[in-house]
């Protein structure tokens, strides 16, 4: 129960619908103790950062297998910003190209996590 | 730096856990095998011959020595353009149907402007908002001749309409037209997400599709019923068929509610499946399936004429089987896999790059994709009898086990209330999260073998493939100045005025809504304009969150 106490939303933006890989991730946080919030899909990154701050999350985790994770990324990024918000941390997973990591951990994303 | 992380804690456990040493006695859906099946453990009543009720030996009574399965590789990308010259290359190259990939705006509704769309225009597959971009896709090939499918649901009645309107822009008669359109949408709000519209209105569109179909396009299949997307989010060889089947009943019924003749409509439904690795697995879900859906047609509907009693269907080689550690080696899997495809007898199969895992297959990859089918096809002979496989005692064995767990899924939904009502609830959504919790453990904790991620990893070892495939950066760009332009020469009234008649027709259950959407196209109007006209009379689906 590692994570007990801990608030995380995992969170489907864009209009990718795998949602496989959240679920698992939602379901394995949970087991480890974690408060688990899942947005269900077609979230827009700014809905999922007001989700953020009014469920006072730790961290969000999103789920993009489309190929558009830079732009929503950022996206989401600039949002929590903008709700002064920017001590949420942001995880990624999904389908990433290895080359993408290091650009993602530049903008500021803590982790990055494929299969 | 978490990456760093995970990979060394992955090379450990590679370290730790060895590799069993023979294989597991039960199959992935749980069927317990014995060593040896010998012949009074098999009921050989329901075997039958080829192209002979139940059908459990295929569809066809020679096989594919009258004709071979339809090779289809699946692609599209960024620009309707880009796509065009793909295809034309693959066409070049022997491939006998084109299969489109359409990108998520498209799929969900959304014109490339839309503030929800930008970040994933032409991302995914191609761009169609409008038939200006549907003229350039098929520029060049002719639509009478070639089989074209089309991977989408929600969209889908407006994808068909788009083909239709171009038909009639190039002077095919529309009876010429062949090929498939998914249009499935109750797995999409289980598994695949391009939902759009409530159940019921959604059911509706679908029906109306089919109907139309039957009518002016007899060649089409307006619907390809699939398991695939549920077998990739997590269920089981068997609960793939199971609620696969279930879900082709559900459109069975409906069709029937909107005056549709059994007879005659299910003579076009056709079915579309994964195949994953367990050999005798897919083989055997391929023929149990088959074998349950004609006995479910005759004997729940009463259907006489047996071409509407066959189950025939595509598949897909790959998908979640693939794995990005060692990519290469997923040319065996998808190998493999098209094996099984062959031996259960499938029409028409589509072979996953090695590095689909990962990214869209650069042309070298998906090349070799397409030389697999061709090297099974035509140098392993397994093709060259029908159903090789008949007759033994574990292929017959396995069969029989499959089906009996099949009708079992089936009946579970029927008890909770319908495939309707367990979509609506989220139970089925619930259900297959959990099922893919439990196979992401059962590999995590070395129980399933997986060559290269959880046992023989290398030190070191690259999970790249090398080449890259990168879409065109101003692809997104170029899709919008297009539509733009199409906005600005098309004649406003027209636009108008078909979609008035559009929201007057989604409110009126008599009528088939396709000609209005096919009036729609010829005008220009775009995907985001008929959707937003038919939310406006139908709503939204609410996404139950349950996991």
């Amino acid at each position: 129960m590692a994570l007990l106490g801990k608030r995380i939303l995992i969170a489907k933006p864009g209009l990718d619908g795998h949602d496989v890989g959240a679920k698992i991730i939602a379901l394995a946080l949970r087991d480890a103790g974690a408060d688990v919030i899942y947005t269900g899909l077609r979230k827009s990154p700014l809905y999922i950062a007001r989700v953020a701050v009014d469920e006072d999350v730790d961290a969000i985790g999103l789920s993009i297998l489309s190929g558009s994770h830079k732009e929503i990324v950022v996206q989401t990024l600039e949002c929590l910003n903008e709700l002064d918000a920017s001590d949420i941390k942001i995880f990624v997973g999904g389908t990433i190209p290895r080359d993408d990591y290091e650009g993602l951990i530049a903008a500021g994303v803590r982790g990055v996590f494929t299969a | 730096m978490i990456n760093n992380q995970k990979n060394k804690i992955q090379s450990d456990s590679a370290n730790e856990m060895k590799p069993p040493n023979v294989p597991n006695s039960f199959t992935p859906s749980g069927i317990e095998v014995p060593i040896s099946v010998t012949p009074d453990m098999v009921d050989f009543s329901e075997v039958g011959s080829p192209g002979q009720y139940p059908f459990t030996r295929g569809i066809f009574e020679s096989g594919f020595r009258g004709r071979l399965w339809t090779i289809r590789q699946y692609s599209g990308f960024g620009t309707a353009e880009e796509s065009n010259e793909r295809y034309r290359f693959l066409l070049e190259q022997g491939q006998t149907g084109l299969s489109v990939a359409l990108d998520l705006p498209t799929q969900c509704g959304y014109d490339p402007i839309d503030p929800m769309a930008r970040a994933e225009v032409g991302k995914v597959g191609v761009s169609l908002s409008n038939l200006a971009e549907v003229e350039i896709l098929f520029d060049g090939i002719d639509v009478g001749e070639i089989s074209t499918s089309f991977t989408i649901n929600g969209t889908a009645s407006i994808s068909y309409a788009m083909y239709c309107a171009v038909a009639d822009k190039k002077g095919v008669p529309r009876e010429k037209l062949t090929g498939t359109i998914q249009n499935d949408i109750l797995k999409e709000y289980v598994a695949r997400g391009t939902w759009i519209f409530p159940v019921k209105p959604s059911m509706r569109l679908i029906a109306d599709t089919i109907l139309f179909s039957n009518q002016h396009t007899p060649k089409f299949n307006a619907i390809s019923i699939a398991g695939a997307h549920v077998r990739d989010a997590g269920c089981t060889a068997i609960e793939e068929m199971g609620y696969t089947l279930a879900n082709g009943l559900a459109y069975t019924d409906e069709l029937i509610r909107r005056g549709g003749d059994v007879e005659k409509f299910a003579r076009r439904l056709s079915f579309f499946f994964y195949v994953h690795m367990d050999f005798f697995e897919e083989i055997c879900k391929f023929r149990a399936g088959r074998r349950l859906w004609a006995k479910l047609m005759k004997e729940r509907y009463n259907v006489q004429d047996p071409k509407a009693q066959m189950f025939r269907f595509g598949v897909v080689c790959g998908g979640s089987s693939l794995i990005g550690a060692q990519p290469h080696n997923n040319i065996v899997r998808v190998g493999t896999e098209t094996m099984a495809a062959v031996l259960g007898g499938a029409q028409s199969i589509f072979t996953c790059a090695f590095d689909e895992a990962f990214q869209i297959p650069t042309e070298h990859s998906a090349e070799i994709a397409l030389r697999t089918q061709q090297i099974i096809a035509h140098e392993s002979g397994i093709a060259r009898t029908v159903d090789p496989l008949g007759g033994s005692y574990y292929v017959e064995w396995l069969t029989d086990q499959m089906e009996s767990g099949m009708a079992k899924t089936i009946e579970e939904i029927e008890q909770y209330g319908g495939v309707e009502k367990a979509v609506e609830d989220g139970w089925l959504q619930m259900k297959i999260a959990r099922r893919a919790s439990e196979r992401k453990q059962a590999s995590d904790s070395g129980q399933n073998v997986i060559v290269g991620q959880n046992y023989f990893r290398r030190k070191n070892q690259s999970e790249g493939a090398g080449e890259i495939f990168t879409l065109d950066p101003k692809a997104a760009a170029k899709v919008i100045a297009k539509y733009e332009q199409v906005l600005d020469t098309r004649n406003s009234a027209d636009v108008k005025k078909s979609l008035a008649a559009l929201e007057a027709a989604a409110i009126d259950d008599n009528k088939n809504l396709i000609p209005y959407l096919i009036d729609c196209c010829h005008a220009y109007a775009t995907v985001g304009e008929m959707i937003s006209t038919l939310k406006s009379k139908w709503g939204e689906f609410q996404e139950p969150v349950r996991f």
